[in-house]
Protein backbone atom coordinates (compact mmCIF):
# COMPACT_ATOMS: atom_id res chain seq x y z
CA UNK A 1 0.00 0.00 0.00
CA UNK A 2 1.44 3.33 -1.15
CA UNK A 3 1.18 6.49 0.88
CA UNK A 4 -1.42 7.41 -1.30
CA UNK A 5 -3.64 4.69 -0.70
CA UNK A 6 -3.08 5.27 3.06
CA UNK A 7 -4.01 9.33 2.49
CA UNK A 8 -7.07 8.41 0.17
CA UNK A 9 -8.43 5.42 3.12
CA UNK A 10 -7.80 8.12 6.04
CA UNK A 11 -10.00 10.84 4.06
CA UNK A 12 -12.24 8.61 2.81
CA UNK A 13 -12.65 7.41 7.08
CA UNK A 14 -12.46 10.70 8.15
CA UNK A 15 -15.12 11.68 5.55
CA UNK A 16 -17.31 8.94 6.72
CA UNK A 17 -17.09 10.78 10.66
CA UNK A 18 -17.61 14.00 9.58
CA UNK A 19 -19.16 13.93 6.64
CA UNK A 20 -20.18 17.33 6.15
CA UNK A 21 -15.97 18.48 6.41
CA UNK A 22 -14.52 18.13 2.95
CA UNK A 23 -10.66 16.16 4.32
CA UNK A 24 -9.26 16.74 1.33
CA UNK A 25 -8.53 20.24 2.77
CA UNK A 26 -6.97 19.58 5.68
CA UNK A 27 -3.99 21.99 7.22
CA UNK A 28 -1.56 18.44 7.26
CA UNK A 29 0.19 19.80 10.36
CA UNK A 30 -2.58 20.78 12.36
CA UNK A 31 -4.78 19.35 15.33
CA UNK A 32 -6.84 16.84 13.43
CA UNK A 33 -9.71 16.57 15.77
CA UNK A 34 -9.72 20.22 16.28
CA UNK A 35 -10.49 21.01 12.71
CA UNK A 36 -13.01 18.49 11.99
CA UNK A 37 -14.60 18.66 15.32
CA UNK A 38 -14.52 14.99 16.42
CA UNK A 39 -14.84 13.91 19.81
CA UNK A 40 -13.17 10.96 21.71
CA UNK A 41 -15.93 8.77 20.07
CA UNK A 42 -15.85 9.76 16.59
CA UNK A 43 -11.80 9.36 17.40
CA UNK A 44 -12.25 5.93 18.68
CA UNK A 45 -14.61 4.92 15.75
CA UNK A 46 -11.76 6.29 13.52
CA UNK A 47 -9.68 3.91 14.98
CA UNK A 48 -11.47 1.14 15.21
CA UNK A 49 -12.46 1.28 11.32
CA UNK A 50 -8.81 1.84 9.95
CA UNK A 51 -7.87 -0.89 12.36
CA UNK A 52 -9.87 -2.95 10.82
CA UNK A 53 -9.71 -2.00 7.42
CA UNK A 54 -6.06 -1.43 7.57
CA UNK A 55 -5.59 -4.75 9.40
CA UNK A 56 -3.57 -3.28 12.32
CA UNK A 57 -3.66 -2.84 15.81
CA UNK A 58 -3.39 0.78 16.64
CA UNK A 59 -3.22 0.72 20.68
CA UNK A 60 -4.14 3.22 22.85
CA UNK A 61 -0.57 4.60 23.64
CA UNK A 62 0.18 5.43 20.00
CA UNK A 63 -3.10 8.07 19.70
CA UNK A 64 -0.54 10.72 20.39
CA UNK A 65 1.04 9.68 16.82
CA UNK A 66 -2.16 10.44 15.22
CA UNK A 67 -2.68 14.31 16.13
CA UNK A 68 -1.81 15.39 13.01
CA UNK A 69 -3.40 14.79 9.07
CA UNK A 70 0.45 14.33 8.57
CA UNK A 71 1.59 12.65 11.79
CA UNK A 72 -1.42 10.07 10.89
CA UNK A 73 -0.35 8.99 7.92
CA UNK A 74 3.57 8.39 8.72
CA UNK A 75 2.36 6.76 11.39
CA UNK A 76 0.18 4.59 9.11
CA UNK A 77 2.75 4.40 7.07
CA UNK A 78 5.23 2.93 9.53
CA UNK A 79 2.52 0.40 11.01
CA UNK A 80 2.18 -0.73 6.91
CA UNK A 81 5.45 -0.76 6.67
CA UNK A 82 5.57 1.59 3.21
CA UNK A 83 8.49 3.45 2.26
CA UNK A 84 8.56 7.05 2.82
CA UNK B 1 -57.21 -3.71 26.27
CA UNK B 2 -54.91 -1.00 26.13
CA UNK B 3 -53.80 1.87 23.20
CA UNK B 4 -51.00 2.47 21.92
CA UNK B 5 -50.98 5.99 21.79
CA UNK B 6 -48.64 9.36 20.06
CA UNK B 7 -45.87 10.00 22.77
CA UNK B 8 -44.51 12.67 24.20
CA UNK B 9 -40.54 12.90 23.50
CA UNK B 10 -40.03 16.14 25.06
CA UNK B 11 -41.81 18.83 27.18
CA UNK B 12 -42.16 21.03 24.00
CA UNK B 13 -43.79 18.37 21.44
CA UNK B 14 -47.53 19.12 21.16
CA UNK B 15 -47.97 16.46 18.24
CA UNK B 16 -46.07 14.31 15.94
CA UNK B 17 -46.67 12.88 12.40
CA UNK B 18 -47.36 8.80 12.14
CA UNK B 19 -44.99 8.26 9.03
CA UNK B 20 -45.36 4.15 8.89
CA UNK B 21 -46.31 1.50 10.69
CA UNK B 22 -44.20 -1.38 11.38
CA UNK B 23 -46.76 -3.95 13.25
CA UNK B 24 -49.82 -4.92 11.02
CA UNK B 25 -53.39 -5.93 13.63
CA UNK B 26 -52.83 -9.45 14.45
CA UNK B 27 -49.19 -8.89 14.80
CA UNK B 28 -48.26 -10.43 18.71
CA UNK B 29 -46.19 -7.75 20.23
CA UNK B 30 -44.03 -7.46 22.93
CA UNK B 31 -42.26 -4.76 25.77
CA UNK B 32 -39.86 -2.89 23.46
CA UNK B 33 -40.53 -3.72 20.20
CA UNK B 34 -40.80 -1.42 17.29
CA UNK B 35 -44.61 -0.51 16.33
CA UNK B 36 -44.06 2.43 14.03
CA UNK B 37 -42.31 5.62 12.66
CA UNK B 38 -43.61 8.98 14.04
CA UNK B 39 -41.57 12.09 12.74
CA UNK B 40 -40.84 14.96 15.28
CA UNK B 41 -39.14 17.60 15.80
CA UNK B 42 -36.33 15.31 16.54
CA UNK B 43 -36.51 13.37 13.26
CA UNK B 44 -37.82 10.59 12.67
CA UNK B 45 -38.38 8.50 15.49
CA UNK B 46 -39.04 4.35 16.39
CA UNK B 47 -41.71 4.29 18.79
CA UNK B 48 -41.62 1.03 20.91
CA UNK B 49 -44.38 -0.26 22.70
CA UNK B 50 -44.36 -0.73 26.44
CA UNK B 51 -47.13 -3.54 26.71
CA UNK B 52 -46.83 -6.75 25.57
CA UNK B 53 -49.97 -7.62 23.56
CA UNK B 54 -51.53 -8.26 20.32
CA UNK B 55 -52.17 -5.02 17.57
CA UNK B 56 -55.81 -5.35 17.55
CA UNK B 57 -56.49 -2.34 15.18
CA UNK B 58 -54.92 0.95 13.99
CA UNK B 59 -57.11 4.01 14.88
CA UNK B 60 -54.11 6.38 12.59
CA UNK B 61 -53.05 6.27 9.40
CA UNK B 62 -49.57 7.02 8.40
CA UNK B 63 -49.45 10.87 7.45
CA UNK B 64 -51.32 12.05 9.82
CA UNK B 65 -50.33 14.10 12.50
CA UNK B 66 -51.87 14.02 15.76
CA UNK B 67 -51.50 15.75 19.33
CA UNK B 68 -49.69 14.09 22.17
CA UNK B 69 -51.44 11.10 23.66
CA UNK B 70 -53.79 10.29 20.69
CA UNK B 71 -54.61 7.32 20.54
CA UNK B 72 -52.89 5.34 17.62
CA UNK B 73 -53.78 1.72 17.66
CA UNK B 74 -55.60 -0.54 20.26
CA UNK B 75 -53.79 -3.47 21.79
CA UNK B 76 -55.57 -6.44 23.18
CA UNK B 77 -54.33 -9.11 26.09
CA UNK B 78 -53.81 -11.77 23.26
CA UNK B 79 -56.53 -13.55 24.51
CA UNK B 80 -58.91 -15.57 22.11
CA UNK B 81 -61.52 -13.00 21.75
CA UNK B 82 -58.81 -10.62 20.79
CA UNK B 83 -56.77 -12.83 18.58
CA UNK B 84 -60.61 -13.39 16.57
CA UNK B 85 -60.87 -9.77 16.57
CA UNK B 86 -57.61 -9.22 15.50
CA UNK B 87 -58.17 -12.26 12.70
CA UNK B 88 -61.03 -10.30 11.52
CA UNK B 89 -59.58 -7.11 11.64
CA UNK B 90 -56.26 -8.55 9.49
CA UNK B 91 -58.87 -9.57 6.76
CA UNK B 92 -58.93 -7.51 3.86
CA UNK B 93 -63.08 -7.70 3.30
CA UNK B 94 -62.96 -5.86 7.40
CA UNK B 95 -61.63 -3.66 5.78
CA UNK B 96 -63.86 -0.78 7.29
CA UNK B 97 -63.09 -2.22 10.55
CA UNK B 98 -60.01 0.26 10.45
CA UNK B 99 -61.63 3.12 9.99
CA UNK B 100 -61.81 4.75 12.96
CA UNK B 101 -65.05 5.39 15.00
CA UNK B 102 -66.64 8.18 16.27
CA UNK B 103 -65.98 7.48 19.73
CA UNK B 104 -62.43 6.32 19.13
CA UNK B 105 -61.59 9.44 16.10
CA UNK B 106 -58.74 10.96 17.37
CA UNK B 107 -58.50 14.58 16.42
CA UNK B 108 -56.53 14.11 13.21
CA UNK B 109 -55.80 16.71 11.06
CA UNK B 110 -55.15 13.79 8.13
CA UNK B 111 -55.81 15.64 4.67
CA UNK B 112 -57.83 12.84 3.48
CA UNK B 113 -60.62 13.11 5.96
CA UNK B 114 -63.64 14.96 5.60
CA UNK B 115 -64.43 17.94 7.60
CA UNK B 116 -67.37 17.04 8.02
CA UNK B 117 -69.59 14.35 9.77
CA UNK B 118 -68.77 11.08 8.88
CA UNK B 119 -70.71 9.74 6.08
CA UNK B 120 -71.87 6.14 4.30
CA UNK B 121 -69.57 5.10 2.14
CA UNK B 122 -70.72 5.37 -1.21
CA UNK B 123 -67.75 3.82 -3.36
CA UNK B 124 -68.18 2.07 -6.80
CA UNK B 125 -66.52 -1.31 -6.92
CA UNK B 126 -63.31 -0.43 -8.30
CA UNK B 127 -62.87 2.09 -5.50
CA UNK B 128 -64.23 -0.42 -2.66
CA UNK B 129 -61.46 -2.93 -4.28
CA UNK B 130 -58.48 -0.88 -3.98
CA UNK B 131 -59.33 0.52 -0.77
CA UNK B 132 -59.71 -3.06 0.61
CA UNK B 133 -56.48 -3.86 -0.92
CA UNK B 134 -54.90 -0.99 0.70
CA UNK B 135 -56.59 -0.77 4.02
CA UNK B 136 -58.24 2.55 3.49
CA UNK B 137 -61.05 3.55 5.30
CA UNK B 138 -63.83 4.66 2.52
CA UNK B 139 -65.88 6.25 5.45
CA UNK B 140 -62.54 8.47 5.60
CA UNK B 141 -63.06 9.50 1.97
CA UNK B 142 -64.38 12.38 0.30
CA UNK B 143 -66.19 10.85 -2.70
CA UNK B 144 -66.12 12.94 -5.88
CA UNK B 145 -68.16 10.67 -7.95
CA UNK B 146 -72.11 11.44 -8.52
CA UNK B 147 -73.89 11.89 -4.73
CA UNK B 148 -70.10 12.29 -3.29
CA UNK B 149 -69.59 8.59 -4.20
CA UNK B 150 -65.96 7.77 -3.73
CA UNK B 151 -64.07 6.46 -7.06
CA UNK B 152 -61.28 4.49 -8.09
CA UNK B 153 -59.41 8.18 -8.47
CA UNK B 154 -60.22 9.58 -4.89
CA UNK B 155 -58.20 6.55 -3.68
CA UNK B 156 -55.54 6.68 -5.31
CA UNK B 157 -55.22 10.35 -4.21
CA UNK B 158 -55.80 9.38 -0.55
CA UNK B 159 -53.07 6.82 -1.09
CA UNK B 160 -50.65 9.44 -2.38
CA UNK B 161 -50.85 11.30 0.58
CA UNK B 162 -50.57 9.03 2.90
CA UNK B 163 -47.79 7.41 1.23
CA UNK B 164 -44.90 7.55 3.99
CA UNK B 165 -42.66 10.20 3.09
CA UNK B 166 -39.70 8.49 1.65
CA UNK B 167 -36.56 8.80 4.44
CA UNK B 168 -34.25 10.84 2.73
CA UNK B 169 -30.91 9.99 3.87
CA UNK B 170 -30.98 13.55 6.49
CA UNK B 171 -33.22 12.65 8.47
CA UNK B 172 -32.58 15.24 11.04
CA UNK B 173 -34.15 18.60 10.46
CA UNK B 174 -31.86 21.09 12.30
CA UNK B 175 -34.13 24.13 12.19
CA UNK B 176 -36.91 21.81 14.03
CA UNK B 177 -34.25 20.78 16.25
CA UNK B 178 -33.47 24.22 17.31
CA UNK B 179 -36.61 25.06 17.73
CA UNK B 180 -37.71 22.07 20.37
CA UNK B 181 -34.30 23.36 22.49
CA UNK B 182 -35.60 26.75 22.14
CA UNK B 183 -39.03 25.45 23.86
CA UNK B 184 -37.45 22.85 26.25
CA UNK B 185 -34.54 25.65 27.57
CA UNK B 186 -37.02 28.47 27.61
CA UNK B 187 -39.22 26.39 30.02
CA UNK B 188 -36.68 25.22 32.29
CA UNK B 189 -35.75 28.80 32.66
CA UNK B 190 -38.93 30.21 33.40
CA UNK B 191 -40.12 27.42 35.68
CA UNK B 192 -37.28 25.75 37.48
CA UNK B 193 -35.38 26.98 39.79
CA UNK B 194 -31.78 25.97 39.68
CA UNK B 195 -29.27 26.29 41.94
CA UNK B 196 -25.70 25.08 40.85
CA UNK B 197 -22.46 23.26 42.30
CA UNK B 198 -19.16 22.35 41.52
CA UNK B 199 -16.36 20.19 42.90
CA UNK B 200 -12.77 19.18 41.04
CA UNK B 201 -12.35 15.27 40.89
CA UNK B 202 -8.66 13.85 40.56
CA UNK B 203 -8.62 11.69 37.53
CA UNK B 204 -5.23 9.75 38.60
CA UNK B 205 -7.08 7.10 39.76
CA UNK B 206 -10.24 6.13 37.22
CA UNK B 207 -7.29 7.30 34.06
CA UNK B 208 -4.72 4.61 35.87
CA UNK B 209 -7.37 2.14 35.56
CA UNK B 210 -8.48 2.68 32.48
CA UNK B 211 -5.47 2.77 30.80
CA UNK B 212 -4.35 -0.72 31.35
CA UNK B 213 -7.98 -2.00 31.29
CA UNK B 214 -7.55 -0.37 27.62
CA UNK B 215 -4.30 -1.76 26.39
CA UNK B 216 -5.23 -5.44 26.25
CA UNK B 217 -8.21 -4.88 24.05
CA UNK B 218 -9.46 -3.76 20.59
CA UNK B 219 -10.55 -0.58 19.80
CA UNK B 220 -14.11 -1.92 19.35
CA UNK B 221 -14.11 -3.18 22.68
CA UNK B 222 -12.14 -0.02 24.68
CA UNK B 223 -14.11 2.01 27.43
CA UNK B 224 -13.75 5.85 27.28
CA UNK B 225 -13.60 7.86 30.19
CA UNK B 226 -17.45 9.07 29.51
CA UNK B 227 -18.97 5.22 30.59
CA UNK B 228 -17.27 5.60 33.97
CA UNK B 229 -18.18 8.95 34.75
CA UNK B 230 -22.03 7.70 33.49
CA UNK B 231 -21.72 4.61 35.78
CA UNK B 232 -20.77 6.67 38.94
CA UNK B 233 -23.77 9.16 37.97
CA UNK B 234 -26.44 6.08 37.96
CA UNK B 235 -24.83 4.37 41.36
CA UNK B 236 -24.72 7.71 43.44
CA UNK B 237 -28.31 8.08 41.98
CA UNK B 238 -29.20 4.58 43.59
CA UNK B 239 -28.65 6.08 47.17
CA UNK B 240 -29.52 9.88 46.18
CA UNK B 241 -33.09 9.33 44.43
CA UNK B 242 -34.21 12.76 44.46
CA UNK B 243 -32.46 13.40 41.64
CA UNK B 244 -33.89 10.81 39.82
CA UNK B 245 -37.01 11.24 38.40
CA UNK B 246 -39.82 14.21 37.21
CA UNK B 247 -41.65 17.36 38.93
CA UNK B 248 -45.07 17.71 38.33
CA UNK B 249 -47.92 19.83 39.12
CA UNK B 250 -47.75 16.96 42.29
CA UNK B 251 -44.36 17.61 43.10
CA UNK B 252 -41.13 15.32 42.81
CA UNK B 253 -41.84 11.66 41.06
CA UNK B 254 -38.81 9.27 41.87
CA UNK B 255 -38.61 7.78 38.11
CA UNK B 256 -39.50 3.98 37.44
CA UNK B 257 -35.39 3.49 36.98
CA UNK B 258 -32.12 5.13 36.33
CA UNK B 259 -32.30 5.83 32.84
CA UNK B 260 -29.60 8.23 32.25
CA UNK B 261 -30.43 10.82 29.38
CA UNK B 262 -26.45 11.55 27.85
CA UNK B 263 -26.55 14.52 25.83
CA UNK B 264 -25.29 14.40 22.36
CA UNK B 265 -23.98 16.79 19.95
CA UNK B 266 -25.16 16.17 16.57
CA UNK B 267 -21.62 17.47 15.11
CA UNK B 268 -22.55 21.11 16.55
CA UNK B 269 -25.57 21.51 14.82
CA UNK B 270 -27.63 20.17 17.19
CA UNK B 271 -28.27 18.56 20.64
CA UNK B 272 -30.34 15.19 21.47
CA UNK B 273 -30.64 13.37 25.49
CA UNK B 274 -31.42 9.74 24.96
CA UNK B 275 -31.48 7.38 27.57
CA UNK B 276 -29.33 4.75 28.35
CA UNK B 277 -31.76 2.40 30.15
CA UNK B 278 -31.15 1.35 33.85
CA UNK B 279 -27.58 2.35 33.48
CA UNK B 280 -27.12 1.50 37.23
CA UNK B 281 -27.30 -1.88 36.42
CA UNK B 282 -25.19 -2.09 32.81
CA UNK B 283 -21.61 -3.46 33.40
CA UNK B 284 -19.07 -0.88 32.24
CA UNK B 285 -18.58 -2.99 28.97
CA UNK B 286 -22.62 -2.88 27.91
CA UNK B 287 -23.07 0.80 28.94
CA UNK B 288 -20.16 1.45 26.59
CA UNK B 289 -21.51 -0.34 23.84
CA UNK B 290 -24.92 1.34 24.77
CA UNK B 291 -23.57 4.85 24.41
CA UNK B 292 -21.36 3.53 21.45
CA UNK B 293 -24.52 2.68 19.52
CA UNK B 294 -26.66 5.75 21.06
CA UNK B 295 -24.08 8.01 19.46
CA UNK B 296 -24.16 6.78 16.07
CA UNK B 297 -28.58 6.21 15.69
CA UNK B 298 -28.08 10.10 17.21
CA UNK B 299 -25.99 11.18 14.88
CA UNK B 300 -28.21 9.26 11.80
CA UNK B 301 -31.18 10.20 13.43
CA UNK B 302 -32.28 7.02 13.99
CA UNK B 303 -33.25 6.55 18.11
CA UNK B 304 -35.94 5.03 19.87
CA UNK B 305 -39.36 6.62 21.51
CA UNK B 306 -38.41 5.53 24.77
CA UNK B 307 -34.85 6.75 24.65
CA UNK B 308 -36.18 10.55 24.19
CA UNK B 309 -39.48 10.10 26.91
CA UNK B 310 -37.64 7.74 29.61
CA UNK B 311 -34.28 10.18 31.24
CA UNK B 312 -35.24 10.47 34.55
CA UNK B 313 -32.10 12.48 34.33
CA UNK B 314 -29.21 14.22 31.79
CA UNK B 315 -25.46 13.60 32.31
CA UNK B 316 -23.37 16.45 30.11
CA UNK B 317 -19.96 15.38 29.74
CA UNK B 318 -18.09 18.17 27.20
CA UNK B 319 -14.94 15.22 26.69
CA UNK B 320 -11.47 16.26 26.51
CA UNK B 321 -11.43 18.97 23.57
CA UNK B 322 -14.21 20.71 25.80
CA UNK B 323 -13.65 23.72 28.47
CA UNK B 324 -13.67 23.12 32.29
CA UNK B 325 -16.68 23.99 33.81
CA UNK B 326 -20.35 23.22 32.30
CA UNK B 327 -23.40 24.51 34.12
CA UNK B 328 -26.28 23.17 32.61
CA UNK B 329 -29.37 23.89 31.91
CA UNK B 330 -32.49 21.06 33.34
CA UNK B 331 -34.10 19.58 30.88
CA UNK B 332 -38.36 19.75 32.11
CA UNK B 333 -39.63 18.03 33.56
CA UNK B 334 -36.46 16.03 35.17
CA UNK B 335 -34.87 17.74 38.18
CA UNK B 336 -30.99 17.52 37.76
CA UNK B 337 -28.35 17.58 35.53
CA UNK B 338 -24.85 16.83 36.12
CA UNK B 339 -22.38 18.34 34.18
CA UNK B 340 -18.64 16.63 33.07
CA UNK B 341 -15.94 19.51 31.77
CA UNK B 342 -12.52 18.35 30.20
CA UNK B 343 -10.02 16.40 31.71
CA UNK B 344 -7.29 19.00 32.66
CA UNK B 345 -3.60 18.98 34.09
CA UNK B 346 -3.77 21.18 37.09
CA UNK B 347 -1.28 21.95 40.32
CA UNK B 348 -2.79 19.56 43.28
CA UNK B 349 -1.76 19.04 46.54
CA UNK B 350 -1.59 15.51 47.55
CA UNK B 351 -0.03 15.04 51.22
CA UNK B 352 1.38 18.41 51.62
CA UNK B 353 2.79 17.68 48.38
CA UNK B 354 2.37 19.35 45.14
CA UNK B 355 1.72 17.37 42.10
CA UNK B 356 0.44 17.80 38.52
CA UNK B 357 -2.49 16.12 38.29
CA UNK B 358 -5.07 15.21 35.68
CA UNK B 359 -8.66 16.68 37.33
CA UNK B 360 -12.02 17.46 35.92
CA UNK B 361 -15.15 19.56 37.05
CA UNK B 362 -17.97 18.27 38.13
CA UNK B 363 -20.92 20.29 38.33
CA UNK B 364 -24.70 20.14 39.71
CA UNK B 365 -27.57 21.80 38.42
CA UNK B 366 -31.00 20.97 40.47
CA UNK B 367 -34.01 22.11 40.99
CA UNK B 368 -34.54 24.06 44.29
CA UNK B 369 -38.14 22.60 44.20
CA UNK B 370 -37.16 18.83 44.42
CA UNK B 371 -33.64 19.13 46.62
CA UNK B 372 -31.44 21.73 48.40
CA UNK B 373 -28.10 22.58 48.64
CA UNK B 374 -26.89 19.92 51.00
CA UNK B 375 -27.91 16.83 49.45
CA UNK B 376 -26.62 18.64 45.83
CA UNK B 377 -23.33 18.24 47.89
CA UNK B 378 -23.37 15.01 49.27
CA UNK B 379 -24.71 14.25 45.54
CA UNK B 380 -21.85 15.23 43.69
CA UNK B 381 -19.69 13.99 46.39
CA UNK B 382 -20.53 10.32 46.34
CA UNK B 383 -19.94 10.83 42.39
CA UNK B 384 -16.59 11.91 42.79
CA UNK B 385 -15.95 9.39 45.85
CA UNK B 386 -17.06 6.19 42.98
CA UNK B 387 -14.42 7.74 40.65
CA UNK B 388 -12.04 7.20 43.23
CA UNK B 389 -12.40 3.05 43.11
CA UNK B 390 -13.18 2.65 39.27
CA UNK B 391 -12.83 -0.93 40.02
CA UNK B 392 -16.28 -1.30 41.76
CA UNK B 393 -17.93 0.69 38.71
Amino acid sequence: MTRDDITAVLIDELGRIAPETDATGLDPDADLREQLDIDSMDFLNLVTTLGERLQIDIPEADYPSLATFGDAVDYLAERLGTAA
Amino acid sequence: MGEFRMPSLGADMEAGTLVEWLKRPGDRVKRGDVVAVVETQKGAIEVDIFEDGVIERWLVEPGTTVPVGTPLAVIGSGGPAAAEAARVAAQPAAAVVVAPTPVEKPPTRASFEPAGEPRRSRASPAARRLAVERKIALDALTGSGPGGAVLRSDVERAIAQMAPRPVSPKRLDFGEMRRAIAAAMSRSKREIPHYYLSTTVDLTRALGWLEPANANRAPAQRLLLAALLLKAVAHALGEMPEFNGYFTHEGFQPGAGIHVGTAIAIRGRGLVAPAIHDADKLSLEELMARLRDLVARARSGALRSSELSDPTITVTNLGERGVETVFGVIYPPQVALVGFGAPVERPWAVGGQLAARRVLMATLAADHRASDGHRGARFLANIDRRLQSPETL
